[in-house]
């Protein structure tokens, strides 16, 4: 037994260090990203365990399958909207099974603080049919981490693991086990179960959906479940879910009520009944989007229990909660604050590309040709040059989701806009910027992809591409774009003329042209600056 | 037994060297806690901010309710400023007195809101921080001023700076060192009465 200072995301990651997967999976996404930065830096105490940033979270979820198929634990990691992006293979892959444990770690963002929205990542687990652990603090992330392993391989199933930014990103002391080691390889040898043929799949979907009540068994039994009923004839009672319970517990005064706390899903029927069965009215405090809430009546069945949450107005239909959004649930006085911040003196400072940062330059030459071409539209992407939309005048006009600047791009060119541009990062190109790119290459859409090549994922704190940025060129190139209209060129300011020139030229073009902007990130340069000085 | 403290600051400017700082000599002097932070679009320049909870009993909430802060460490007047709602009418508010301006920045203003509150100290830490070998030190400047005030024994401090900076040369575990004794000196000069409103102000 040892203890550890983690975030939530690294409790996670040791939690499945030490239940002996062959394999950890990611694509960098805050809040997400330090669970695979974890693994990294622990790679050498861990021998044998494959790690890697993938191109995507798709294709992470699926090397993760891959690897439980022959019979090695494996586990997957990403921020929710990722789990968008790897939803056919999560969703599929209720449906097969797996061999070995497999483990999904998703990592929600309510409040959005550095997503596009605020999806609750247990309506997929729901839709899967897949059982969902939700911890409520860092020993938990850890326990339920080598559970859910467990689980996994009992049920046959991929596990889901839901943290939320607040868990993800805050430290706590948690105490370890012993370390399992890891399983050898087996060939898999179960082809039907794997093979979803219509004929196949009708059978394997027949047994997912009969497992459910072994689940929900499962759920009711579990020591992450806590219902306590005090006896003191409250009629008023709370379902706290993951890190809700903690801002409910925060309030020592509303501790004492009937409480049922759920780390487990599917929801515990039998203790959501037991709660409720002399109650008037229940709370539900989650940390998400309202889903006890809207699930609670069709499984306690109870017309004279008012539920109220987010649903309600309660607490907020969005964003994240506190433990002063719950008192206030409950028509308590929260503490009124000694000093009220002056908001006249203190002003937004908003976040900003980097001094020296090469997609300020890039943005500066489309500036300086806006007026030349007025019809011209950038749609942008996710990533560091999203920022350009802070620049006055805003130097992007979109930002939607991984590889959708592409897309929109050459479907707004398609529509017949003139000067189409689409600006995207290296490492979101090769994410999901690439099937677009085949068929605007394939058809000569009439539009202009400008590629920021810094040769890393900047805006989560620089990890690893899966290619040298030199071999994008080649590769569009093959695809059969004319060479003389994919570009290279380097945004810095001296060649500022010469790069300008370039895309105008581009820009006039009727047909797709590729210009590559590369530079080295500006962060990159001086973390290796520091080593070699250091070195 | 237990401290609730606000760390605020920009990013680059070293908060979560500060979180470790005191998260690891809790956890060495055997109280529980919790510490939680902003990353994300932090990175690039924006505010960052960390709570740093310590107990001799189990935490709960990783976030810090509304007026329940014992002390505010600001890295930065205005970053430190933008919390004070969290802030307790006898918590202390400390911080470094050299403005990174953004656009409506008005430094005299809010110099003169912090000094208005009954518990602050504005220190130069910066210029402190190079006399002690490194202007980047304003962050161990900070927290040696604040250890007085702090749960937590000074040896407890000193040696999770060493661990901090254990990859690092001696020199630069040497500088850290000496920048928080600096703070230190500047922390035990404060006497508050806490009857008395209206704080005091060192140069």
């Amino acid at each position: 037994m040892r203890t550890e200072i983690l975030l939530g995301d690294e409790a996670a990651a040791l939690g499945a260090l030490h239940a002996g997967i062959g394999g950890s999976f990611a694509y960098p996404g805050t809040p997400a990203t330090e669970l695979q930065e974890y693994m990294f830096l622990m790679k050498r105490n861990y021998p044998g365990v494959y790690i890697e940033w993938s191109a995507n979270e798709k294709a992470a979820y699926e090397a993760a399958l891959g690897m439980s198929y022959i019979w090695k634990r494996a586990i997957v990691s990403m921020k929710h909207v990722g789990l968008n992006v790897a939803a056919d293979a999560f969703i599929n892959s209720a449906v097969t099974g797996v061999n070995a444990g497999m483990v999904i770690m998703v990592a929600d963002d309510p409040g959005m603080h550095s997503s596009q929205n605020e999806q609750d990542s247990r309506f997929y687990a729901e839709f899967a049919r897949v059982p969902c652990f939700e911890p409520s603090n860092q020993q938990e992330a850890y326990d339920m981490t080598l559970e859910a392993f467990r689980f996994s391989e009992e049920v046959k199933l991929p596990v889901m693991i839901r943290l939320v930014t607040r868990l993800a990103h805050s430290r706590a002391i948690i105490t370890t086990e012993t370390p399992v080691k890891h399983t050898p390889l087996k060939k898999g040898h179960d082809w039907k179960k794997w093979t979803l043929l219509p004929a196949n799949a009708r059978f394997r979907f027949q047994k997912l959906t009969e497992l459910q009540p072994e689940l929900a068994a499962y759920s009711n039994k579990s020591a992450f479940q806590k219902l306590s009923i005090p006896e003191n004839g409250a009629s008023t009672g709370v379902i706290a879910s993951g890190i809700g319970y903690n801002y409910l517990m925060e309030n020592s005064d509303l501790a004492s009520l009937p409480i049922l706390k759920i780390g487990v899903y599917p929801l515990p029927g039998n203790l959501l009944k037991s709660l409720t069965r002399n109650l008037a009215e229940v709370m539900i405090i989650e940390n998400g989007y309202p889903f006890v809430e809207s699930r609670l009546q069709s499984i306690v069945q109870n017309p004279s229990l008012k539920v109220r949450g987010r649903l309600t107005g309660d607490l907020p239909a969005t964003g994240e909660l506190t433990p002063d959004l719950v008192r206030k649930a409950f028509g308590k006085k929260t503490k009124q604050p000694a000093f009220t911040v002056p908001e006249n003196l203190v002003v937004n400072r908003p976040p900003r590309l980097c001094d020296g940062c090469a997609h300020k330059e890039v943005y500066n030459i489309l500036d300086e040709i806006r007026e030349e071409f007025p019809e011209m539209t950038v749609f942008s992407d996710i990533g560091c040059y999203t920022l350009g939309a802070l620049r006055t005048p805003p130097s992007i006009e979109s930002c939607v989701c991984m590889g959708a600047s592409v897309g929109m791009a050459k479907g707004a060119a398609n529509g017949g806009l003139t000067y189409s541009v689409a600006v995207i990062g290296d490492s979101t190109f090769l994410h999901s910027g690439i099937p677009t790119l085949l068929k605007a290459a394939g058809d000569n859409s009439p539009f202009t992809i400008i590629i920021l090549d810094n040769g890393t994922v900047g805006m989560t704190g620089g990890q690893d591409v899966p290619i040298p940025g030199e071999r994008i060129e080649k590769f569009v190139a093959a695809l059969g774009v004319p060479e003389e209209h994919v570009k290279v060129l380097i945004p810095i300011r001296i060649h500022h003329e010469k790069n300008v020139q370039i895309m105008r030229e581009e820009l006039k073009y009727r047909g797709l042209s590729v210009i590559i902007a590369r530079r080295e990130c500006i962060q990159l340069v001086k973390t290796k600056l520091k080593k070699q000085k250091k070195s | 037994m237990k401290q609730d403290i606000i760390l605020a600051g920009v990013g680059g400017q070293g908060i979560l060297s500060i979180a470790f700082v005191l998260v690891n000599s809790a956890d060495k002097k055997g109280l529980y806690c919790k510490q939680s932070e902003v990353h994300g679009m932090s990175q690039r320049g924006g505010p960052v901010f960390a709570l740093v909870r310590m107990s001799d009993k189990p935490i709960y909430s990783d976030l810090i309710p509304v007026g329940e802060a014992d002390m505010i460490i600001g890295l930065e007047p205005m970053e430190a400023l933008r919390y004070v709602n969290y802030l307790k009418q006898d918590g202390l508010f400390f911080t470094d007195n050299t403005p990174i301006r953004v656009g409506g920045y008005d430094f005299e203003r809010i110099k003169s809101a912090i000094e208005a509150y009954p518990y602050n100290l504005t220190v130069d830490a910066r210029h402190i921080a190079s006399e002690a070998g490194n202007k980047l030190a304003v962050n161990m400047v900070m927290v040696g001023a604040a250890s007085p005030f702090l749960l937590i024994e000074r040896a407890y401090l000193e040696n999770s700076i060493r661990t901090l900076f254990a990859r690092k040369s001696e020199d630069v575990i040497k500088v850290n060192l000496t920048a928080f004794e600096k703070g230190v000196e500047l922390g035990m000069q404060l006497k508050f009465e806490k009857s008395t409103s209206g704080g005091k102000n060192l140069p």
